[in-house]
């Protein structure tokens, strides 16, 4: 990646931000969790997924699954920014005119499969994983989840059935802000030693900033981390990421600020781009 | 002819299919030599079963997924019903030892509460078939059916040479006569036979309907029933609560039909578990119980005639 990519990519990211802080007017949105995965989301769709508006039936094409699927807000913005998402609709934003709700679903164009309902998804990539094996393919199947997520049963269902399948072209992406919806994670319900759960599952595992477009290129060239191994990539992330008063606050899940507070956001967002927190 | 046998000559002749199983082979034994890399055993994993099976899905296959029924249908019910039926995904479930076929496992493995839960949810079909020969006749139209459906795995012997020609939502009208209508599902319509022989000998008329697909129900049928015989009985190896017995009144109710039904169903208990004879009789679900009951109400609705 040479230092133009990284710059477009650098402010693709802030104009998704954008999309997310507009999003959160009017009902508003999980805008924490959103801004945390939102460079994951803008990093796959340039850069490692090989899926465009031209090839969105083709079984050949790489697979994306939003498993907290309540970060969608991240994913509309980027599927507008690559031109998968028709700008238009992120004006429907939970209007009924429209399907463009607090979670995932078909009808928005790059969107593989409904998700909300957390440990899932998971196991409908696997399913996928399983075959484009089974017809020889080699195309990618990555699946964003997040860390909270990991309490749920079904996803280490899921890893041992990957693991057991040796999907080696699956690839799991933790966006470990280290938070549930209301607490940190291991305040509540520990996770760590995380890379050793993971490696324990028969998992390939690897760690990286996850705002960082540098180290995530990087990270994903390795793919995968282990042969025959699904792969894990621990991604260290920041709840809120890009708006400082919204960073690391256990109290801002849903959130539905108003007109004015939008712009305050807005404004915060772009004197914030001088720090540069696209650097780990 | 038996379900393996039948569901391995539907799977070898068309690449869409895989057959899965969250371990759980007993019907289906001989399949992963046959078929290769389309069968899955995903382990005791119900819920990854199920997600994996939308995946699938997803890529065009037809996943046939086999597990105990309580399990597939309670374990795995948000991924059953998010995944397949959000999704409206071809996945067709196949339960296991459902209702009293679980006979001496204990309330733990009685499916008993499956069709209530499957038949809320949009999209969902079901077939019960009355035994094997019948599981065959239908496998192949619920097979390829767009929609998810739920199959009550049956592998009983068949008491009678089923009718060949078999339609989703339509039932099969196994006698047709006038003072009562027995309408049944699944494995129990061995005794509703028997049932209806032991009334046809005292004199009785019997409408028998083997109801096939409980979902979509043969509306026609139950209403032609309620209006033509005298008494509709609702039999079914299943709690009261959200099974035939609510199916058929819901469509009665909304049709605006009056009927004297008599429900043969477990009112709000779990069975005790022996073996399958054994619960039948001390649950009163044998031929000559289930005649006897029939009977009596019948008896009784024309003592109430004489007197008024």
């Amino acid at each position: 990646m040479n230092g133009k990519d990284l710059a477009q990519l650098e402010e693709m990211a802030i104009r998704v931000r954008e999309h997310i802080i507009h999003m959160s007017v009017n009902g508003g949105c999980f805008i924490g969790a959103a801004l945390s995965c939102a460079d994951l989301v803008v990093y796959l769709y340039t850069r490692f997924l090989n899926v465009t508006r031209h090839n969105l039936n083709d079984p050949l094409r790489d697979y994306f699954f939003l498993s907290k699927g309540h970060a969608v807000p991240a994913l509309y913005g980027t599927l507008v920014e690559v031109d998968l998402l028709a700008r238009d609709r992120l004006k429907n934003h939970l209007k009924s005119c429209d399907s463009v709700y607090w979670h995932p679903n078909r009808s928005i164009p790059g969107v593989e499969f409904h998700s909300g309902s957390l440990g899932h998804q998971l196991s409908v990539a696997v399913g996928v994983a399983m075959d484009c094996k089974l017809r020889g393919q080699t195309n990618k199947v990555v699946v964003i989840m997040g860390d909270g997520e990991l309490n749920e049963g079904s996803n280490w269902e899921a890893f041992l059935v990957a693991s057991a399948y040796r999907l080696d072209n699956l690839v799991v992406v933790v966006d470990r802000n280290e938070f549930q919806a209301n607490v940190r994670t291991e305040e509540l319900i520990p996770l760590e030693p995380l890379s050793e759960k993971f490696e324990a599952f028969g998992c390939g595992v690897s760690h990286v900033g996850g705002h960082c477009f540098l180290g995530l290129d990087e990270t994903f060239a390795g793919l995968p981390f282990a042969a025959g191994s699904p792969s894990v990539v621990i991604a260290h992330t920041v709840r809120g990421r890009g708006l400082p008063s919204l960073e690391k606050r256990a109290d801002r899940w849903l959130c539905n600020f108003s007109q004015e507070q939008i712009e305050q956001l807005l404004e915060e967002l772009h004197d914030n781009t001088d720090r540069n927190w696209n650097e780990q | 002819m038996n379900y393996e046998n039948a569901l391995k000559e539907i799977t070898l002749a068309d690449e869409r299919y895989v057959v899965m199983t969250a371990e759980n082979r007993a019907a289906i034994r001989n399949l992963p030599s046959v078929l290769g890399d389309r069968f899955i055993d995903t382990g005791i994993t119900e819920q990854a079963m199920i997600g994996a099976a939308a995946g699938l899905a997803l890529r065009g296959r037809v996943p046939v997924a086999h597990a105990l029924a309580t399990f597939l249908t309670l374990r795995a019910f948000e991924f059953v019903r998010t995944d397949a039926g959000i999704g409206n995904l071809p996945i067709k479930l196949v339960g296991g030892v459902p209702g009293f076929l679980s006979d001496a496992n204990g309330p733990t493995h009685q499916a008993v509460e499956d069709v209530a839960l499957m038949r809320v949810i949009p999209n969902m079909y079901i077939f019960c078939p009355a035994d094997e020969q019948d599981l065959l006749i239908g496998l192949h139209q619920v097979l390829e059916s767009p929609n998810p459906f739920y199959i009550r795995h049956n592998a009983l012997s068949p008491v009678v040479e089923h009718d060949p020609d078999f339609e989703i939502g339509k039932a099969e009208v196994v006698s047709n006569g006038t003072d009562v209508s027995i309408l049944v599902y699944g494995m129990l319509f061995a005794q509703a036979y028997e049932a209806k022989n032991l009334l046809e000998a005292q004199g009785k008329s019997v409408r028998l309907l083997n109801l096939r697909t409980v979902k979509p129900i043969d509306e026609a049928a139950v209403l032609r029933a309620a209006r033509e015989t005298r008494l509709v009985v609702t039999l079914e190896d299943h709690f009261l609560t959200g099974g035939l017995f609510s199916i058929v009144s819901e469509v009665l109710v909304r049709r605006q039909v009056t009927a004297n039904v008599l429900p043969l169903a477990l009112v709000d208990r779990w069975f005790r578990p022996a073996l399958l004879g054994d619960v039948l009789a001390y649950e009163g679900f044998t031929g000559p119980q289930i005649a006897e009951k029939i009977s009596r109400k019948l008896n009784g609705q024309a003592e109430k005639k004489r007197r008024l």
